[in-house]
């Protein structure tokens, strides 16, 4: 690390593998985005990233960076020379990757070298370039792994089997089509009974919330509040119980089911479902009742209310973020639950939409209509989650023992 | 001499208390142990039965009643024939006894079955024990009167009662060690083992390693840090079965942007089978687990970091601590509860993870772990006894665990 300790060492050093981060995200972006050849390079990115790094250490501005990087690397992907090579691609792509480029490049380079100095550097000022250069990278490769996947499906689910086999890298899509775009949705809604699967779980997702909190919240309270024997073990033995994987209580649930004629039957999905959130709906509560002030309740008690009328008029009110952050995230498990789904419901007009989307895995159905049910069942969800993102979060941080 | 000091035992007030926190609890002890305790209990039961997917149905006898020989008069003859079956190919019923309505205006003609009598217009047949798949056919001649042609009545209207003992094979007496010999058998479970554990430990470690980077980047406030946030927590919020599709459809060997990719950059010549080759399809679902649970890691261990007060960092500063020294000194022993709550948390639920690799593989390609055993064995098989096995191997794996975990839990967190 002691070698590394120089403004003329740190400084290229940076350059090139910034240069080729960003080479790597623009050909993988380009690729993407117009289904054209694109490739990095490595060799490309050390003849060019080291006199940009250079440079920067010796003095720098974003501007003026960024705006020489990209007429630099719009001559170099011209030529077919630098860090991302390219063939016969159109002057829109081109001047569209040598904009990515400069400024992804220029830009971040600027702010990670702009401490340097050209000879030795402390440890402190050497640590920060890195770690900066480091965040730098986090950023694009977090985003690129989450969003990629959700890209694809996205993408996937507005083209037709014929585009998606010609090129697999082809994601543009063609505007001109107008709403012809949504047909595997409108398939899906027509010819799946989609519209039906979302129904369904919709209304198994609400009434797992309701039935939960009708068992969690007294179970919540007595355990947070009331003093009894054995108070201990059972807020322990809480998260005991959802140790237990779902596989093997699957097993046993499926075998009665199938004796009693439960299957096949959204009424036995609603018995079943709450009572795999009611654990973690009563121990995330549990922790909100004990931050509660204790005397507000002790007040109502003294001026007459029962423990009950306590709950209902007092701790529930006190208590409605946390119901909200509850109820989302046993919506969210319900909504999102599948094993329980595919082992117990085999008729396509009680399915709820993951079992749904299962149903379309098959060789006879395009995948795009398959993607197009995933979407299907994540936007719902996102929505919820994106619009009330404070809520969730709490909800996650809090039940996030549960998987 | 009267005792003054302050009371001791317990009070009225207190015992009210106590049955009325039982009174709340009992709905959820209830259904928990109904859809838990119970399911769990049969687990261990059904893991020492012999039994498969078609034994669920218990063995029930069936009986088809009809008249041949077309009567058309009086004094015509016909056969009163009564079709008995054993509905299970493999069970016994015991003690079969056949009870039915003599239908009015018929009137035997000739010898009837020895096992059967006629008293008071009702016909008795003591049918013996039936081995499985036993079939019969009861024939009894009859010579109808004109009463039976004014009745207009036919022999289904009253319809015959088959009585037996049926030994389910749930409920009797019959057990095997069996299951166990099968799943231990072989040398398949212990790399069924080894593939859980690699899944396991690299999953969660993975995850971990993921989050604490995520929660680093996110450590301060910028514009925008609301939406990154929200973004790195899409894996975790999406339908599972959304996702895993999304994957598959990513490394598709034929049509996969990921191949198309590799290809054209020139880092593979020909298309990787990403979730068909061993070893290639466990790391590839190793990193699915990974990629789905980092946000998990992430929102546990940022919530912590931003409960660490800055004046530390700012002492730190001041004593010229470079920043990887602050972080290796300083964020990581504080972290350390953390991180180790969550390691075990998360390794026990990744253990028990079975929807993520049932999606991707299906178990194949070197990926079978535990959980995907025990839905493998019971439908695939249809060996349910066997799969019960497993799931019982799995919880006694759980049990080892849950006895560090609450050894953590309760310092760490105080639970």
């Amino acid at each position: 690390m002691k070698y590394l300790r120089f403004g003329y060492v740190t400084g290229p050093l940076l350059g090139v593998l910034w240069t080729f981060v960003v080479a790597v995200t623009v050909a993988v972006a380009m690729s993407f985005a117009t289904g054209e050849a694109f490739r990095p390079s490595i060799i490309g990115a050390l003849m060019f990233g080291i006199p940009t790094g250079l440079a920067l250490v010796w003095r720098g501005k974003v501007v003026i960076a960024s705006a020489v990087l990209t007429v630099v690397y719009f001559v170099a992907l011209s030529l077919g020379v630098g860090p991302v090579l390219t063939g016969n691609v159109s002057l829109i792509a081109r001047v569209v990757a040598a904009l990515f480029l400069g400024i992804g490049i220029g830009w971040p380079l600027v702010v990670y070298l702009r401490d340097l100095t050209m000879g030795t550097l402390t440890r402190h000022e050497f640590e920060d370039a890195v770690i900066k250069a480091l965040k730098g990278f986090g950023y694009v490769f977090f985003t690129a792994i989450v969003v990629i996947p959700f890209y694809v499906m996205v993408m996937t689910s507005l083209k037709n089997q014929a585009e998606l086999m010609q090129n697999p890298l082809d994601f543009s899509i063609d505007l001109s089509k107008g709403w012809g775009l949504f047909r595997s949705y409108v398939e899906l809604m027509t010819e799946f009974n989609f519209g039906t699967y979302m129904w369904t779980s919709f209304y198994i997702s609400v009434l797992t919330v309701l039935i939960t909190l009708l068992f969690a919240i007294p179970g919540a309270y007595a355990v947070a509040r009331l003093r009894f024997r054995g108070q201990a073990t059972f807020s322990r033995s809480i998260l005991l119980i959802y140790m237990v994987p779902m596989i093997v209580l699957a097993l046993p649930i499926y075998i009665a089911f199938s004796m009693m004629g439960l299957r096949n039957s959204v009424a036995g999905i609603v018995m079943i479902y709450p009572v795999t959130t009611i654990p973690v709906a009563l121990y995330m509560l549990q922790g909100y009742f004990r931050g509660l002030p204790a005397e507000i309740e002790e007040a109502g008690l003294m001026d007459g209310l029962s423990r009950l009328q306590v709950i209902w008029k007092i701790t529930l009110p006190l208590s409605l973020p946390a119901l909200a952050s509850v109820s989302l995230y046993v919506f969210m498990i319900a909504w999102n639950e599948f094993l329980l789904a595919f082992m117990l419901l085999d008729d396509p007009s009680k399915f709820t939409l993951t079992r749904g989307i299962a149903s379309l895995n098959s060789s006879e159905i395009p995948r795009q209509h398959l993607m197009a049910g995933s979407v299907i069942a994540t936007v719902p969800i996102m929505a919820l989650f994106l619009g009330l993102e404070k809520f969730m979060t709490k909800g996650l941080t809090a039940g996030s023992v549960k998987g | 001499m009267s005792d003054i000091g302050p009371p001791r035992g317990t009070g009225p007030l207190a015992r009210t208390e106590a049955r009325l926190a039982w009174g709340l609890l009992t709905p959820t002890i209830l259904a928990v142990s109904l859809v838990v305790i119970l399911p769990l209990l049969a687990v261990f039961w059904i893991s020492v039965k012999p039994v498969s997917l078609a034994d669920l149905r218990a063995p029930e006898t069936v009986v088809r009643e009809d008249l041949r020989g077309r009567p058309a008069a009086a004094g015509d003859e016909a056969t009163l024939r009564y079709r008995l079956r054993n509905s299970s190919p493999t069970s016994e019923i015991t003690g079969v006894t056949l009870t039915d309505t003599w239908p009015e205006g018929l009137r035997l003609a000739g010898d009837l079955d020895p096992r059967c009598e006629i008293a008071e217009g009702e016909l008795l047949c003591d049918l013996g024990d039936w081995e499985g798949g036993y079939r019969e056919t009861l024939n009894i001649p009859v010579v109808t009167e004109q009463a039976w042609f004014d009745a207009g009545a036919d022999v289904e209207d009253t319809p015959a009662e088959v009585d037996g003992k049926a030994s389910f094979v749930l409920t009797n007496g019959e057990f095997t060690l069996e299951n166990f010999v099968s799943v231990f058998d072989g040398g398949e479970f212990w790399s069924v083992l080894g593939v859980t554990l690699f899944y396991t430990i690299f999953g969660t470690l993975g995850a971990m390693i993921m989050g604490l980077f995520a929660s680093m980047l996110l450590n301060h406030s910028f514009k925008g840090q609301g939406i990154l946030r929200g973004l790195y927590l899409f894996p975790y919020v999406a339908p599972v079965i959304a996702v895993a599709f999304a994957w598959i459809l990513l490394f598709d060997p034929f049509s996969g942007s990921a191949n198309a990719l590799l290809v054209q950059m020139g880092v593979t010549d020909q298309a990787i089978n990403f979730f068909g080759e061993r070893p290639l399809a466990l790391i590839m679902v190793t990193l699915f687990e990974i990629w789905r649970y980092f946000p998990l890691s992430f929102l546990f261990i940022l919530a912590r970091m931003q409960s660490i007060p800055t004046d530390m960092y700012e002492a730190a500063d001041m004593d010229g601590a470079s920043p990887f020294q602050q972080f290796w000194y300083l964020s990581l022993p504080q972290l350390l509860g953390i991180l180790s709550v969550l390691f075990l948390l998360r390794f026990i639920w990744t253990f028990n993870k079975f929807d993520d690799i049932f999606l991707l593989t299906g178990g194949n390609a070197g990926t079978r772990v535990l959980t995907v055993n025990v839905y493998e064995q019971a439908f695939a098989v249809s060996n349910i006894g066997a799969g019960a096995a497993v799931a019982v191997v799995i919880f006694a794996c759980l049990l080892l665990f849950s006895v560090f975990f609450f050894k953590f839990m309760s310092k760490e967190e105080g639970l």
